[in-house]
């Protein structure tokens, strides 16, 4: 019977053969790829990310090489914010050709990607995936936000300044290496400026968060410190709304998402998030990127749908568009549509972006110091810059 | 007397072992063509190697088809040849994942994939090939342990039940205390795995050939026996339990090699990814191909695949021809395609692909030859 | 009473979420408890009824997206068991299991195609959204009325089985499918009333599950959709009462094992029930002896 199964097999290769295959560049375009969720988890992060890149992509979609004028195309995959679906949307990327690739929104699912590329030998620079891991022990993988150690500390840092916190309650998503890894972060920023924690973990999936929050009610502690998705981030919201909980919440850059203005719109909780960029950001850069990203957004319907429905800018949108940016410098440099070239250019390339400057460390991060923290106005549903901050 | 009933009873005889040695010498003596077959397709994988760029999706599917051919017939062995309806195999295959996944983390990689857990509490590796069927022994050991209790309920209760410790296997993974052994609910990753589309097929290859010499031992008469009346294999002298035990657990370890095979085509392995829906999917692949059949599982592995990652994926991205949006197609769509076609095999066309019926060489050289003879006649007139 | 102040709210969720489960794994019980069918698409339903909830009252005030809601739940519930189980009604139980998951899947697929994956907000019910203090605990009113609904539909629904015909010819099949139906029985209008009632009661189970826990994802309905199905077993399947001491039983247990800090295993912890409550007393606590099962 085995016999027969190569015969099939070789029918299935033939068909295949005919039937795929295709794509490849040709002539005049690079191709860049966009490694996104579009759904799932992240998704809605995701798409804003994905939008910042679609609006860099319409202010510069050209390139010149050796007096050769190259057409810039995007490539766009969606990930499903999940480790088992993202090795083969890679895959898609990988086959398709791509010079470069941008992503992912959610640390876990660049992480398993990340050897996918790395077999190809294309380079990927990660536009929010905050975690170490990404880029440790890896030439490939590139990154141009601050990364999570430095995150947590200044959350930690915070929340002891505002708050006089002693003891915080750290809920993280088990499985997700975001999470887990923030959640770990603070953990030791916190102890080491004398706090205690009590940490607990939720399910994929789980919606009933009155027990966790409960429990961070009776252990009497000064803050909450959740970093998880939107998703899981508007059922906490909710439900502390309704029992009442009054104790402030922190999270990491992922709630910074209209989806958290919306569901803490109305209620009287304090909410604090650190992030990337602020939409109030009265540089030069900024403000221009927050103007015309607005017009754009709003001249395009499908877009603003994609936004949420609203054009608050995102700082996942200027880290996308930045990426985008710092993948065009690196062409321009490598002077090649090859991937290893532009790997090696990467290295060296520096550029300033709306969320500031970018130079990349030995490890593939980029540089940076400060981090935003802002507030949610309660009463209309917006965003209230409250500091830059740093680490001493 | 009792010497007689032992051996009616008993699963291992010396019978039963000699005929077990002298099918597998029939089978190669009768399958030479099939094995040249073999070695004809890996020849052509070898050469399409050499000749097409490694990033074509046409390995992707390869890889991947030739991983899930490998957990489809397993199931297949249970769910078909032995009529026990277990849900479990993803709890399995996360076992075997894990535990190739732990033991062949280089030394040198532990302090970084453990972070949390200080470089975690195993500090040795074993080789790659000893991983892989300490992979399936592991899944193995449990399934054994699990069927003990499990195995007496019928049908729909031993679904349940087996996906329920498949949740369960899940969530112990998961767990904190664990963390220096399992890496708590981070994943695990940097463990050797294969570049050449040759190496998932051939220990697929091997593992399925086992499974098919089984089924054609009185092994697997009698699991056939279980599955087509069970009150009449009992009276026939075959021990239930026993047999339900020894598919299970086989059935089981090749579902752990097969999860260490995936674990090492995707690189990376995390709990959470092993959800019920994985069974659902592995079980869909079973009913399309037929229940009952290996070929059957084998073809609908590869097409499940190729459609799920290749073929169908432009369903997925929105199509312009000219200016007009082609309707309907969007983020999701292929998914939904998918499962109208598997519900009309389900209901519809309930034998799958194959049905009960092998694909021969017999058949295919009977087809050719009718084909062949069609076309000379046609010439002649 | 420290302890009753720190531990009300987690049995107070409990009791709330166990009336929900409740709701739902009278569908479950009573559709087994005819056809000995699992019906894995039944937590399906339940989460398109949350969607079908998003979308109507997008356009529609609550007092037309309500009712539609429920009669789109309805419908399908008896669309999917005329497409899906009817025409597999004498194949082999596998098949029809298999055909169960099939449309599981499919209702994931559509709801993820439909969405896109991502989380939508359930709309806000006014009054049972509302927040209210017990004693030390806040929370809001739907975990009040869960229960008290649940308690009223389950005594609607053990008259309407024990006192109507159809409630008797249900009694009847679950008895004896063949008999009944030589008797006269039509097995085909009560098979879909059974599916319409326990498609009813997921419906009414979404209102309030949402109302409390308010993002509806196409995976929503898989865990309160297993979890129901346990609870129906540990009730004993095929009795109703069972059924609603079971999911309120686990509907607590599993708040409180978060409270302990075992979040890891609140999951597992109902799989554990289950296969414990399998294996020592297969017919579960209400159950009817039956050589069917083991």
């Amino acid at each position: 019977m085995k016999r027969a199964i190569t015969i099939i097999l070789a029918v299935c290769m033939v068909i295949m053969m005919l039937s795929g295959c295709g794509g490849g560049a040709s002539g005049n375009v690079i191709k860049i790829g966009v490694y996104e969720p579009s759904s799932g988890d992240n998704g809605a992060g995701g798409k804003q990310e994905v939008l910042g890149i679609e609006y860099a992509n319409t202010v510069l979609n050209t390139v010149e090489i050796d007096g050769k004028k190259y057409d810039l195309k995007l490539e766009i995959v969606d990930n499903e914010s999940s480790n088992d679906k993202g090795p083969s949307a890679a895959a898609k990327l990988v086959s398709a050709k791509c010079s470069v690739v941008i992503g992912s929104y959610g640390s876990s699912v660049s992480i398993a990607a990340s050897d996918v590329f790395k077999n190809a030998g294309i380079p990927v620079i990660g536009a929010s995936c905050t975690n170490p891991q990404v880029t440790a022990g890896n030439t490939h993988y590139f990154r141009i936000c601050y990364l999570d150690p430095f995150q947590g500390t200044v959350l930690a840092n915070f929340a002891v300044d505002e708050f006089n916190a002693k003891k915080a309650y750290i809920l993280t998503k088990l499985g997700d290496d975001y999470s887990a890894g923030l959640g770990n972060y603070f953990k030791e920023a916190f102890q080491k400026l004398g706090g205690t924690v009590v940490e607990e973990t939720f399910q994929e999936g789980n919606s009933d968060f009155t027990a966790y929050l409960t429990t961070a009610v009776n252990e009497k502690v000064d803050v909450i410190f959740a970093p998880t998705s939107t998703e899981a981030a508007s059922l906490i919201i909710g439900q502390a709304i309704s029992q009442g909980v009054n104790i402030p919440f922190l999270a990491g850059d992922t709630w910074d998402s209209s989806v958290i203005l919306d569901a803490a719109k109305g209620s009287d909780k304090k909410i604090f998030v650190s992030t990337f960029f602020d939409e109030g950001d009265d540089s030069a850069l900024g403000s221009k990127f927050v103007r015309d990203f607005k017009k754009w957004l709003n001249d395009n319907p499908e877009k603003l749908k994609n936004n949420g429905g609203n054009d608050i800018v995102a700082a996942v949108s200027a880290l996308g568009y930045d990426a985008y940016m710092v993948a065009v410098e690196a062409i321009k440099a490598a002077g090649s549509p090859d991937p290893k070239k532009i790997n090696e250019a990467l290295w060296d390339v520096k550029y300033t972006g709306v969320t500031g400057d970018i130079a990349f460390d030995e490890i593939g991060d980029a540089i940076r110091n400060v981090a935003y923290i802002k507030s949610v106005n309660t009463s209309d549903g917006s965003w209230n810059f409250v500091a830059i901050q740093s680490v001493k | 007397m009792s010497e007689k009933n032992r051996s009616l009873n008993g699963v291992i005889t010396p019978q039963r072992k000699n005929e077990f040695f002298k099918s597998v010498l029939g089978f190669i003596r009768k399958n030479w063509v099939g094995f040249a077959l073999i070695a004809a397709m890996f020849a052509v994988i070898f050469i399409l190697e050499q000749i097409l760029p490694s990033s074509s999706m046409l390995f992707v599917v390869l890889k991947k088809g030739a991983i899930y051919a490998l957990v489809a017939v397993s199931m297949n062995l249970l769910n078909g040849f032995t009529g026990l309806f277990s849900l479990g195999q993803a709890g399995f295959m996360l076992i075997g994942s894990y535990t190739y996944a732990i033991f062949t983390i280089p030394l040198e990689a532990r302090d970084a994939v453990y972070q949390y857990f200080n470089g975690g509490i195993i500090k040795f590796t074993v080789p790659v090939p000893v991983a892989l069927i300490m992979a399936g022994l592991a899944a193995a050991i449990f399934a054994y342990l699990i069927g003990l209790p499990v195995l007496r309920l019928k049908s729909d209760y031993l679904a349940i039940a087996t996906l329920g410790f498949a949740e369960i296997i899940r969530a112990v993974f998961q767990w904190d205390k664990l963390g220096p052994v399992t890496n708590g609910s981070n994943l695990l990753k940097r463990f050797p795995s294969f570049s050449s589309t040759l190496y998932p097929f051939f220990v697929s290859g091997i593992c399925i050939t086992i499974i098919v010499l089984l089924i054609n031992s009185s092994y697997g008469r009698a699991f056939k026996a279980i599955r087509d009346d069970e009150i009449a294999a009992e009276a026939m002298g075959i021990n239930l339990a026993k047999h339900k035990q020894l598919s299970f657990t086989i059935s089981s370890f090749f579902a752990g090699v097969g999860g260490a095979l995936l674990a090492m085509y995707q690189t990376t392995v995390q709990a959470a990814a092993f959800k019920s829906s994985m069974t659902y999917e592995i079980l869909l692949i079973v009913v399309i191909g037929g229940i009952g059949s290996v070929t059957g599982s084998i073809l609908s592995s590869f097409l499940f695949i190729a459609s799920s990652e290749w073929w169908l994926r432009f369903l997925d991205d929105e199509t312009y021809i000219g200016s007009f949006r082609v309707p309907l197609l969007a983020s999701g769509f292929r998914k939904v395609v998918f499962s109208i076609v598997i519900m009309i095999v389900v209901l519809f066309y309930r034998q799958g692909i194959m049905g009960t019926k092998e694909i021969s060489v017999d058949a295919i050289l009977r087809f050719f030859r009718k084909l062949f003879g069609k076309e000379s006649r046609e010439e002649a007139a | 009473m420290e302890f009753i102040n720190t531990n009300l709210p987690y049995i107070l969720a409990g009791i709330s979420v166990g009336g929900q489960y409740a709701l739902i794994s009278i569908g479950y019980t009573m559709v087994y408890g005819i056809l000995r069918l699992i019906n894995f698409a039944h937590g399906d339903i339940f989460m398109v009824a949350g969607f079908a909830m998003v979308y109507l009252s997008a356009t529609s005030p609550l007092y037309i997206s309500i009712p539609f809601t429920i009669i789109i739940t309805v419908l399908l519930g008896f669309v999917v068991e005329r497409v899906a189980y009817k025409p597999l009604r004498s194949a082999p139980r596998m098949s029809i299991m298999i055909s169960a998951i099939g449309v599981s899947y499919f209702l994931q697929n559509c709801a993820w195609y439909v969405t896109s994956g991502l989380a939508k907000q359930y709309p806000k019910i006014p009054w049972i959204g509302d927040s209210i203090s017990i004693g030390s605990a806040t929370t809001k009113i739907v975990t009040v009325i869960t229960p008290i609904l649940t308690f009223i539909l389950v005594i609607a629904l053990v008259l309407l089985i024990k006192y109507t015909k159809i409630g008797m010819a249900m009694r009847a099949m679950a008895k004896d499918f063949e008999t009944s139906q030589l008797m006269g029985v039509k097995i085909n209008s009560v098979i879909s009333f059974t599916f319409i009632i326990g498609s009813f009661l997921a419906a009414i189970g979404s209102l309030l599950y949402f109302t409390n826990y308010t993002t509806v994802t196409p995976i929503a309905g898989a865990m309160p959709g297993l979890k129901a199905f346990v609870a129906a077993v540990f009730g004993g399947i095929g009795s109703i009462p069972g059924a609603v001491i079971g999911a309120f039983i686990i509907g607590i247990c599993e708040n409180i094992i978060k409270g302990l800090g075992w979040t890891t295993f609140s999951d597992a912890f109902t799989f554990a029930l289950l296969i414990i409550i399998l294996v020592a007393k297969p017919t579960g606590l209400f159950g009817e002896k039956s050589t069917d099962k083991v």
